[in-house]
């Protein structure tokens, strides 16, 4: 069974189809990045998978089930600016919260949810700063305490909403690292992505996309000038100086 | 009712107390729109609020009852209010909506101190000072109108001489910046004009209140128009009016406060405006909500009809759909797909084979112009940055037909691109039969026709 | 209990229960939603009192209950049909409150409540209006109150603790792990609605506010951790509420508006010197870091 499988989405805000038509279904066990031009729906993607915007007509199914039912195996990265940090807690606590959905109405996280929670701010290396104050942290270590969240919701499925956006080079290498040992675990990732330098080195499968999918596959068949130009189109005087054919086309 | 009218009327002091509500409705209808425009509604409340020390220590100073002093304490007080909520909000994590909140609580509960202080001092009872809380109209004489006017009337002038620089620094202030305007200085004018507004409103209808003079009737106007200049127009309109006739009709109902009433009229005033404003009332919406559901519905069977056959006719399967098909592609409810499968089959554009829907050749002319039309959107939202010239929000009013030829053969080309031009050509569809066979019998009528000639 | 005592009982119960609510308002960015609710509750109590000739407690509790949400409610349809927040607040609270007043002036004969009243409470009165069952006084009527609304809260709290905390910080991913974020909007709203009632009786409608937001944004301004604000906030409530009362036996002022002004003191000395936030510590940090 597909970890993913998105039929027919469409999403529009005020009548304005952000994502047209979107079918796709993904594989098990692989790093999927989402990549297109701003404004091209790739978080809307996320959120409409997640049920955080209205779907205008489609399904999603995680698991051959629908979203509601099969919550607790999907794991949740949003983009670090959609929080207020100055809210009064610590890292561990951000952490604790990726236990929330396991714990149920009236019960405390529990020993074993903090013995987790560690062991998530262990994996992205930000055990130090467990009792930090989150707004005391760097915006690549206020990412990895995100990261971590995810981790400690435990799941099988993940989204993550650009986490490389303004990360510094240890968080980055801590990112890869840890995506690699989500994939070595049999987990699927989808990744929104918006460096299209580092997409092969990233990630196995690429799904681009503009408000339409454009194409979905493995990356080294995917990612070639002639789909990039499909997907960024107008934009492509940018593509070009981002991107020598030379390094996308496989040889 | 209406003798009772013309009696208010004829009443000296109603007049006057007419006269002042009124200048002031104008007054703060025309300054609460930039203050809405700025995002700034609550400051007027907080400014309000925050009066009510500055017109007690005046007071207190100046020992007697003195509309002049009244208003220059209220202002200053405001003001300090207004410059206490920024310095909070730019020196700590505190959010906008808590500082305001917290500065107007605490000046008003010092002014609440302030009060029984006065209270107990001799000359208190005769202060009046209770009437700025809810404000009392009635209680308004010759001079505080006077006053109340005159000051409206500057606050007009400035705004009238000053609407440009105004417009524009409220608009985009980087930019009024950018071309040389004293940008620290106007805003520093308009709080003060603001605030002005706000003191002189505080007599007639109260700290608490004052706030929906400044808010109601420039929010009212925005459902009117979109432009400033008239916008300003508007409010200032509705501001008299809710000033009139809450003034009337607290007179002849005696024991109604007149503040309240003034705001309640504004707000009845608003309400009509959100519900019956053309374009963007709620009426106005809905109705065109209705008119696209139906239009949407429709387009949205006849595209499916397309989507289907132009699949099948890949797969080489026969051009003929369940409606649990349909339903499966886009859904929909099903009633709502029967009666718009109902009225198309009226207009003579999809038949009935038993329990399977086809498309006849007009429907198929019909439904290719939808599906071209609804394609070459899409294929603009995705490319919106290269065609910016063409401004559409949305695609109610999309309609490729009046797109320039060079924009559109662009636009084709990328749909050829993407794959999106639709492949079906209408003279395929009739019998809802498969497109081999369609093809092959109209060669077979062409060599019918050869072998005629022949 | 001393006539003092009931006064600053009653006072510090405002303190802790508007103190620990306020917190949540805060940090979700709604005090003047706050506001808005704590004048329109006003609206509540007459018409809970037109309906039901009593000006009992209950009555009063889901009168202000039902307006509180309505409130909280059409602001939110506002919203949603394209006003923007802060004009959708002031138009709800102003419009609702004026028809408060004006039902309370047509009514005046049959109502005893004056708008003075509702505004700045009468504290002073509290301990006289005792509550007796049996013929055995127990005390001011207000103080039962006041401690049934705050038991409610905490219990309410201490159940969702977890998912209001969520909700407040995350509002996407509380969504996402299928956390009802508009229920925990409104069961605060509710929250704050009957908080706002049950003190208005002794500090009024608008100090209510004052309550409700300058504890806990002294507190926010203090600590790192949500617990501690709750805490700190409730403290500097009970403070806020000891000291405007003595304040007022001195000057002989309104008790009321001298709680609201040793609470905006206390925030105001928090916001120069606070050691990790205030104004003065910030302002050395950055002198150090330039003669580095």
């Amino acid at each position: 069974m597909n970890p993913i499988q998105v039929s027919n989405l469409t999403v529009a805000y005020d009548r304005k189809p952000v994502l047209q038509e979107v079918t796709f279904q993904m594989p098990e066990g692989k790093l999927i990045g989402v990549v297109g031009p701003n404004g091209a729906g790739k978080s809307t993607l996320i959120k409409a998978i997640l049920g955080l915007v209205p779907k205008a007509s489609g399904s999603v199914e995680i698991y051959g089930k629908s979203y509601r039912t099969q919550r607790k195996l999907v794991g949740y990265v949003p983009q670090r600016g959609s929080v207020d940090w100055d809210f009064p807690t610590n890292a561990l606590d951000v952490v604790l919260m990726g236990r929330y959905g396991h714990v149920g109405w009236f019960r405390r996280p529990g020993k074993k949810d903090t013995a987790i929670a560690m062991q998530a701010l262990d994996k992205v290396g930000m055990k130090e700063y467990a009792d930090r104050q989150i707004s005391q942290l760097s915006g690549g270590q206020q990412q990895r305490v995100f990261l971590a969240r995810a981790l400690a919701q435990d799941a099988t499925v993940y989204f993550m909403d650009e986490p490389f956006v303004g990360v510094d080079a240890a968080t980055e290498k801590a990112i890869i690292s840890l995506l690699n040992e989500l994939k070595a675990q049999g987990k699927t990732v989808l990744v929104v992505h918006h460096d299209l330098q580092t997409v092969k080195e990233y990630f196995d499968w690429t799904l681009l996309l503009n408000k339409q999918k454009i194409a979905l596959g493995p990356t080294e068949e995917v990612f070639t000038v002639e789909n990039l130009q499909k997907t960024y189109g107008g934009r492509l005087a940018f593509l070009d100086s981002q991107v020598s054919p030379s390094y996308v086309v496989q040889p | 009712m209406f003798n009772d009218l013309i009696l208010t009327l004829q009443d000296a002091n109603t007049q006057w107390v007419l006269f002042g509500t009124i200048l002031l409705g104008v007054a703060s209808g025309v300054l609460g729109s930039f203050a809405l425009l700025r995002k700034q509604s609550l400051i007027g409340d907080a400014m309000a609020h925050a009066a009510l020390p500055g017109i007690c220590l005046a007071f207190l100073l100046y020992g007697t009852k003195s509309i002049g002093w009244f208003l220059v304490g209220a202002a200053l007080s405001g003001l300090l209010a207004t410059y206490f909520i920024q310095v909070i909000i730019n020196h700590s994590r505190i959010k906008e909506d808590t500082a305001i909140g917290l500065v107007l609580s605490v000046f008003f509960g010092f002014g609440i101190v302030l009060l029984t202080k006065i209270a107990q001092s001799e000359n208190g009872n005769q202060s009046g000072l209770d009437d700025f809380i809810f404000g009392q109209a009635a209680s308004l004489v010759g001079n505080d109108v006077r006053v109340i006017s005159g000051v409206a009337v500057v606050l007009l002038i400035v705004t009238w001489l000053l609407f440009k620089e105004l417009k524009l620094f409220t608009f985009d202030r980087q930019f009024a910046q950018g071309i040389g305007l004293p940008t620290g200085l106007l805003n520093g004018l308009l709080m003060a004009l603001i605030v002005s507004a706000v003191v002189i409103g505080l007599q007639a209808v109260g700290v608490i209140l004052m706030a929906a003079m400044l808010i109601t009737p420039a929010i009212s106007a925005r459902y009117w128009t979109d432009r400033l200049d008239r916008m300003v127009i508007v409010a200032g309109t509705i501001g008299a009016l809710s000033g009139m006739l809450g003034t009337l009709l607290s007179s002849m109902a005696n024991r109604l406060p007149t503040g309240p009433v003034i705001v309640l009229s504004a707000t009845v005033i608003f309400l009509i405006s959100l519900i019956f404003a053309p374009n963007r009332g709620l009426v106005s919406k809905g109705l065109k909500l209705y008119r696209i559901r139906k239009i949407v519905a429709r387009e949205t069977v006849l595209q499916t009809m397309y989507d289907l056959s132009e699949e099948a006719s890949i797969t080489n399967k026969k051009l003929l759909f369940s409606k649990e098909e349909l339903l499966t592609r886009r859904k929909m409810a099903v009633r709502k797909l029967d009666s718009n499968l109902k009225r198309l089959e009226k207009e003579g554009y999809v038949q009935r084979k038993e329990d399977l829907w086809y498309l006849t050749e007009s429907g198929g002319y019909e439904a290719h112009e939808i599906v071209l039309n609804n394609r070459l959107f899409e294929i603009y939202t995705m490319y919106e940055m290269k065609f910016a010239s063409l401004q559409f929000a949305t695609n109610d009013v999309w309609d490729y037909k009046h797109i320039g030829s060079s924009t559109l053969h662009e636009l084709e080309q990328l749909m050829a691109v993407h794959e999106r031009t639709p492949k079906l050509e209408p003279k395929y569809f009739g019998e809802g039969e498969t497109l081999r066979k369609k093809k092959s019998s109209q060669r077979a009528e062409k060599r019918k026709k050869e072998v005629k000639s022949l | 209990m001393s006539y003092g005592t009931w006064i600053m009982l009653t006072g510090s119960l405002v303190g802790v229960s508007c103190g620990i609510i306020g917190c949540f308002l805060i940090l979700r960015k709604m005090a003047m939603l706050a506001d808005a609710i704590s004048h329109t509750v006003l609206l509540g109590i007459v018409l809970a009192y037109l309906v039901s000739h009593s000006l009992e407690g209950i009555y009063m509790l889901v009168g202000a209950g039902i307006i509180g949400l309505l409130t909280a409610f059409l602001v939110q349809v506002l919203h949603s049909s394209g006003v923007q927040s802060d004009a959708a607040i002031g138009v709800v609270f102003t419009s609702l409150f004026a028809f408060g007043v004006i039902l309370l002036s047509a009514f005046a004969g049959k109502v005893h409540l004056d708008v003075n009243h509702a505004l700045m409470g009468e504290i002073t009165f509290i301990p006289w209006n005792t509550l007796t069952i049996g013929g055995m006084d127990l005390g001011p009527s207000a103080v039962w109150m006041l401690g049934t609304v705050l038991i409610i809260n905490l219990i309410l709290i201490f159940l969702f603790y977890k998912e209001i905390k969520i909700s407040s910080f995350d509002p996407a991913m509380a969504t996402a792990i299928g956390i009802p974020v508009m229920f925990i909007h409104y069961l605060l709203m509710s929250m704050v609605s009957i908080t706002t009632v049950a003190s208005f009786d002794s500090v009024g409608a608008i100090l209510v506010v004052a309550m409700l937001i300058v504890p806990g944004a002294t507190a926010y301004l203090l600590t790192d951790k949500l617990l501690a604000m709750l805490i700190i906030s409730a403290v500097i409530g009970v403070i806020s509420a000891i000291g405007g009362y003595y304040a007022a036996l001195v000057w002989n002022i309104s008790i009321s508006g001298s709680m609201a002004s040793i609470a905006g003191l206390i925030f105001a000395a928090t916001f120069i010197l606070s050691p990790r936030y205030g104004l003065l510590s910030k302002l050395l940090a950055r002198k150090s870091l330039i003669t580095e």
